[in-house]
């Protein structure tokens, strides 16, 4: 074993900050009436994403005597929609997720994430609300919020029409933009678009102001209601100082809808060699008794932390981080 | 054919890219929330020494390049080859001009040098970042000045050029900094 193997990875400071951060956030929502609950992190379905792999546990006992398989949650979404479709309005929730394969500079597999719904909130009220909570998280009472489109983005900085670009277009450009190794690889449309995304325009996002990101492309939907237009869905994404912080939707509530995309991202998890996701029933009922009109935002607290701190590693902001874990 | 997938990614792992050796600096993992993973790699290419960012998908393999440092003795030049040879194996083998680099200005016969061996064959030669040589030649300094201040350029047995104090004189031995080129110290015989 390493010498001191066992200390943590975040200085005793880091601690006091993660604390008064969360008190700061359960003050927020405890005075705007948000009621915080908790959800189940080990069901006994999870998210189908294709790019989200949640990890597995095994339990058996009474209830399931010959054993079952657990999913534990890539976020608590299912759980608090289901809460919504019962009644109980606006909620919040601090909790663990875990993601599969996700180790690195601003990655744990188990990390701090907070969500919240409003009922009645359409994307501006919503964006307006996280604005406010990272100003909040950050301790940064001044920093000013931006808003671009994902198009927009595309436009201005690589001079590119998202809705009519191909993916070898999208390749072409990567390599033009000398991103080594896009050359040889082979993504779908989507893929690219994340190369392009992470590689080329995020580093440039919100260096010192609130950049929100709206209006992805309906291929990048995920559980989001799809905008009039046909071509972009009702989702958002927070990033500062390059980095990804939240992630929003106006909720898709039609539950045949839901459904569907469950199926086509198992049909692609297929594709990719990746085990199907075990549909969440539980969720498409609830949809079918009624999931109220609402917004929704994931935030990713350990990373709001670094960015309050000034680190650069997300094991400085976690006790003890999977190589210590 | 060895490969390793990114999921192997750290420094020091050594890869071969379009033909060439080459060791990694750093990796980082990248990941949009709802999106497609990568690597982003920054790489040092072991023959050209050139440093470069390179991204991989996630999950890809890559073929492995068989690297290692060896500390070896220089036994002599030929005018075309400089000779090496592992002090416990007696096995020895030649590196060329471009192997040898800046290493040809420093190294003098039996010093010991990191020699990185591609495929058994050198690619790239270290001197010792400290080596003890003679001045062939150098400017007589001024009487009595043995501040150190100022400098003057002198010669060295192996025919390197390195700014020396006026104090020091040819004949005499000294010690230089290979990473920078810089003068240490003088050096007495025993």
């Amino acid at each position: 074993m390493r010498i001191e193997e066992w200390r943590p990875g975040a200085r005793l400071e880091a601690l006091h900050a993660r604390a008064a951060m969360l008190a700061d956030l359960r003050r927020y929502f405890a005075a705007a009436g948000v009621l915080e609950v908790e959800t189940p992190l080990a069901c006994s379905s999870a998210g189908t994403d294709p790019a989200l792999q949640p990890l597995r546990a095994r339990y058996a006992g009474p209830v399931f005597p010959q054993g079952t398989d657990l999913y534990l949650q890539t976020s608590p979404e299912f759980g608090m929609k289901r809460l919504l479709a019962a009644g109980a309005g606006s909620i919040y929730q601090i909790c663990k997720a875990f993601r599969n394969g996700e180790a690195g500079r601003l990655h744990n597999p188990e990390f701090s994430i907070l969500e919240w719904y409003r009922p009645g909130f359409g994307l501006a009220e919503m964006m307006d609300e996280v604005g406010a909570i990272a100003r909040l998280a950050l301790d940064q009472p001044e920093l000013e919020s931006v808003y671009e489109s994902y198009a927009g983005l595309f436009r201005s900085v690589l001079g590119i029409d998202v809705f009519d670009s191909s993916a070898e277009q999208l390749q072409a450009l990567a390599v033009r933009h000398h991103v080594l190794g896009a050359e040889g690889m082979e993504l779908e449309r989507d893929g690219w678009l994340d190369l392009l995304m992470s590689h080329l325009i995020q580093p440039k996002l919100g260096p010192d102001r609130l950049c929100f990101v709206t209006d992805y492309p309906s291929s990048q939907a995920a559980l989001a209601r799809l905008n009039p237009d046909g071509r972009t869905a009702a989702r958002f994404e927070l990033f500062f100082s390059g980095i990804e912080l939240a992630n929003g939707y106006h909720e898709l509530v039609e539950p045949d809808e839901q459904a569907q995309r469950f199926e086509a991202d198992n049909c692609r998890r297929r594709g990719h060699g990746l085990p199907p996701i075990k549909v969440d029933r539980l969720l498409l009922g609830a949809m079918q008794h009624g999931l109220p009109d609402c917004s929704g935002v994931a935030v990713g607290l350990d990373r709001l932390l670094m960015l309050r701190l000034g680190e650069s590693d997300i094991d400085r902001v976690l006790s003890f981080s999977l190589q210590r874990c | 054919m060895a490969t390793y997938s990114t999921n192997e990614f750290r420094g020091g792992l050594k890869l071969l890219l379009d033909g060439d050796p080459c060791t990694i600096i750093e990796n980082e993992f990248v990941k949009p929330g709802k999106g497609q993973a990568f690597n982003r790699v920054k790489i040092r290419n072991l023959k050209t020494g050139r440093v470069l960012e390179k991204t991989f998908r996630s999950g890809e393999s890559v073929e492995a390049a068989d690297v290692i440092d060896r500390d070896l003795q220089f036994l002599y030049s030929d005018g075309e080859f400089w000779h090496f040879m592992d002090n416990d194996s007696f096995e020895q083998c030649q590196a060329d001009a471009t192997a040898m680099g800046d290493a040809v200005k420093w190294i003098k016969e039996e010093d010991s040098c990191m020699v990185v061996l591609w495929n058994g064959a050198p690619i790239a030669v270290e001197a010792p970042n400290f080596v003890t040589l003679e001045i062939t030649e150098t400017d007589p300094g001024l009487k009595g000045d043995t501040s150190g201040g100022g400098g003057k350029p002198a010669t060295l047995e192996t025919g390197a050029v390195v700014r020396v104090p006026l104090f020091i004189q040819s004949g005499e031995k000294i010690k230089v900094d290979t990473r920078t080129g810089a003068y240490v110290s003088r050096v007495k015989d025993e």
